[in-house]
């Protein structure tokens, strides 16, 4: 309780400091310094992001709205679609659990080799997706090890359904696990203590303290995933076998629809796609801004 | 036998949380069985061949210059992203404009846009028709069905590595070394180019490296605007499809295995920079904030 102290002495926090520091001329540049920079960024941000985005809806109904439902309802666009829509709904789901298995397990856990399970779970972002593609065909392909024995028995994963899940789960492997780790590890374990020290069980303490503590980590998770499980192309059209109406997902129906030089439809299909990028985009900047504190500290804004 | 001597704490989980077994058991088996195995599978198809195998696969004028290709194009595109990527990083950490919020969601936009998409829009966009195309096409640069399509399409895919990889440094350095240098008497381009850069460019460098490793294995963004011609705009991961629908699988995993085998050295390179520039930080942090006189004659 010292009345007498000098205020001016006191620690920046209490004085204007930020105000300050923003006019304060030495660490920032000159005024038209800043404003071509600033310019700069931006007219590339414009040619290299935005011109292409804007492309796409312009290719899309260059020929009309009716033209372009009619592409969207074709039965093979359809098919398409509703492919799309069957393999994300089996990977996400796959990815979210390993994502939170190897969490709970990094994050909450000494063990030995640790640096290296979350080195090889970042495996898959650095290989090319045709090579995601290609280790399943040599597994499971007509040539492939266990070819002969899969056609014994009447089964095929190559240029079918599972084949093009595989594919889409091993390039969506690392979102949701790489999102949680950092998340929970500076989250720490003192609520899952309080929680076991007052009588929960391994299941409530998860349920009850550690889920909802890492909800918004999760979902952020989740759309990164699940964005990049519906649009993947190269891994997919690998194992697909591009038949028509049976294997194509979106993406390779807008490759085949391009090839045959119908671009109209197949900027219609891509602008779904694009749609789905721009949802996606939009839900993750509301994440970032409203929940950021519950995110890990990379995603913060 | 020595596991039963050693102390019980070696090894084992310090915590008392419950379930460690079953999520590490889970999380690798999965592991394994999804990544691993198959992984495995690609070098043992690769290493049927012999090295002589190997290397005349290696050998071969189509995939010598398709590799040569993926990894000249993914470097260029990451030191223009290196460049760009670092104006765009400073201008959105350091100024503030109009429009901000909006064209920062719009960074991470080649993360959300399929490739697919991306390559059929920046194939319109720079045909001798498209937007830019009609352009540049007249002053003699052809840049859709030329290595330097592949090279635009790779700086699109790659930018947000850069970018997400510098703001956080960035916005963490801190203020207090610039005004310290101004105060010393350095000029703004010195502080930049002497305080500030050194601080950043080890992330510069994982960004650098994160858009490279990327962009060699890119495939859905590249096909449509490189033109695929052999020897000239045909990338790596286009020769391992054309190889495999040949049916030559021995050929298709020796390609890959090339590609996999620079891409995991890069890998290791960029965790062990990592590692290196976080602990630098670490220790450049540990040292104590001295107490303040005022405030600690205050507190009690």
């Amino acid at each position: 309780m010292n009345q007498a102290t000098d205020h001016s002495l006191l620690d920046p926090p209490q004085l204007p400091f930020e105000p300050l520091l923003q006019r304060n001329a030495v660490v920032t540049e000159q005024p038209w310094v800043r404003w071509l920079l600033t310019a700069a960024a931006l007219v590339f941000l414009g040619f290299f992001l935005l011109l292409p985005l804007v492309g796409v809806f312009t290719e899309a109904l260059r020929h009309g709205l009716g033209v372009y439902w009619q592409a969207l309802t074709d039965s093979d666009a359809l098919d398409a679609v509703r492919l799309t829509l069957l393999v994300a709904a089996i990977a996400v789901p796959l990815n979210l659990v390993f994502g939170v298995a190897a969490a709970w397990a990094i994050a909450k856990f000494e063990f030995r080799g640790k640096t290296l399970l979350t080195t090889l779970i970042d495996l898959p972002f650095s290989v090319s997706p045709v090579v995601a593609g290609l280790i399943y065909v040599l597994l499971f392909g007509a040539q492939g090890w266990f070819g002969p024995w899969l056609i014994a028995h009447d089964l095929q994963i190559i240029f079918a359904v599972p084949g093009i899940v595989l594919a889409t789960v091993f390039v969506t492997f690392p979102f949701i696990a790489r999102e949680l780790i950092p998340l929970m590890q500076e989250q720490g374990n003192d609520d899952e203590m309080a929680a076991l020290s007052l009588g929960a069980n391994g299941w409530q303490c998860f349920r009850y303290v550690t889920l909802p503590n890492i909800k918004w980590g999760l979902l952020y998770g989740v759309l990164l995933c699940n964005a990049r499980a519906m649009g993947e192309f190269g891994a997919v059209s690998v194992v697909s076998g591009h038949i028509r109406g049976e294997t194509n997902t979106m993406p390779l129906h807008v490759e085949i629809l391009y090839n045959e030089y119908n671009f109209a439809a197949a900027f219609a299909v891509a602008s779904l796609l694009a749609g789905l990028a721009l949802v996606t985009l939009v839900l993750k900047s509301i994440l970032e801004a409203r929940h950021g504190g519950e995110l890990s500290t990379s995603r913060r804004h | 036998m020595r596991s039963v001597v050693a102390p019980p704490a070696a090894g084992r989980p310090r915590s008392a949380l419950p379930g460690f077994g079953l999520s590490l058991g889970f999380a690798i088996t999965y592991l394994s069985l999804i990544v691993l195995i198959p992984l495995a599978g690609v070098f043992t198809k690769a290493a049927g061949l012999g090295w002589d195998g190997l290397w005349q696969v290696l050998g071969e004028p189509r995939v010598l210059s398709a590799l040569k290709l993926s990894f000249g194009t993914a470097f260029v595109a990451a030191c223009v992203n290196a460049v760009f990527g670092t104006l765009v990083a400073w201008v959105f950490v350091r100024y503030e404009f109009p429009g901000k919020r909006l064209f920062d969601a719009t960074i991470d936009l080649p993360f959300a846009l399929p490739t697919a998409v991306a390559g059929i829009a920046l194939t319109a966009l720079y045909a001798g028709n498209g937007w830019i195309g009609q352009w540049l096409e007249p002053a003699g640069i052809k840049i859709a069905f030329t290595p330097l399509g592949i090279v635009v399409a790779l700086t699109f895919v790659g930018l947000p590595f850069v970018v997400r990889t510098l703001e956080p440094v960035l916005r963490d350095a801190e203020k207090e070394l610039e005004e310290a240098a101004a105060s010393l008497g350095a000029t703004r381009w010195q502080t930049v180019t002497r305080v500030i850069l050194p601080a950043v460019l080890p992330a510069l460098v994982t960004g650098f490296a994160l858009a490279f490793a990327r962009g060699v294995g890119e495939y859905g963004s590249v096909i449509f605007i490189a033109g695929n011609l052999p020897q000239v705009s045909e990338i790596a991961p286009l020769l391992i499809i054309i190889k495999l629908e040949e049916l030559n699988y021995g050929g298709a995993a020796a390609v890959a295995v090339a590609m996999l085998v620079i891409s995991f050295t890069l890998l290791l390179a960029i965790n062990t920079l990592q590692a290196w520039s976080n602990r630098h930080r670490q220790r450049s942090r540990a040292a104590p904030a001295l107490p303040h006189p005022v405030l600690q004659g205050e507190g009690s």
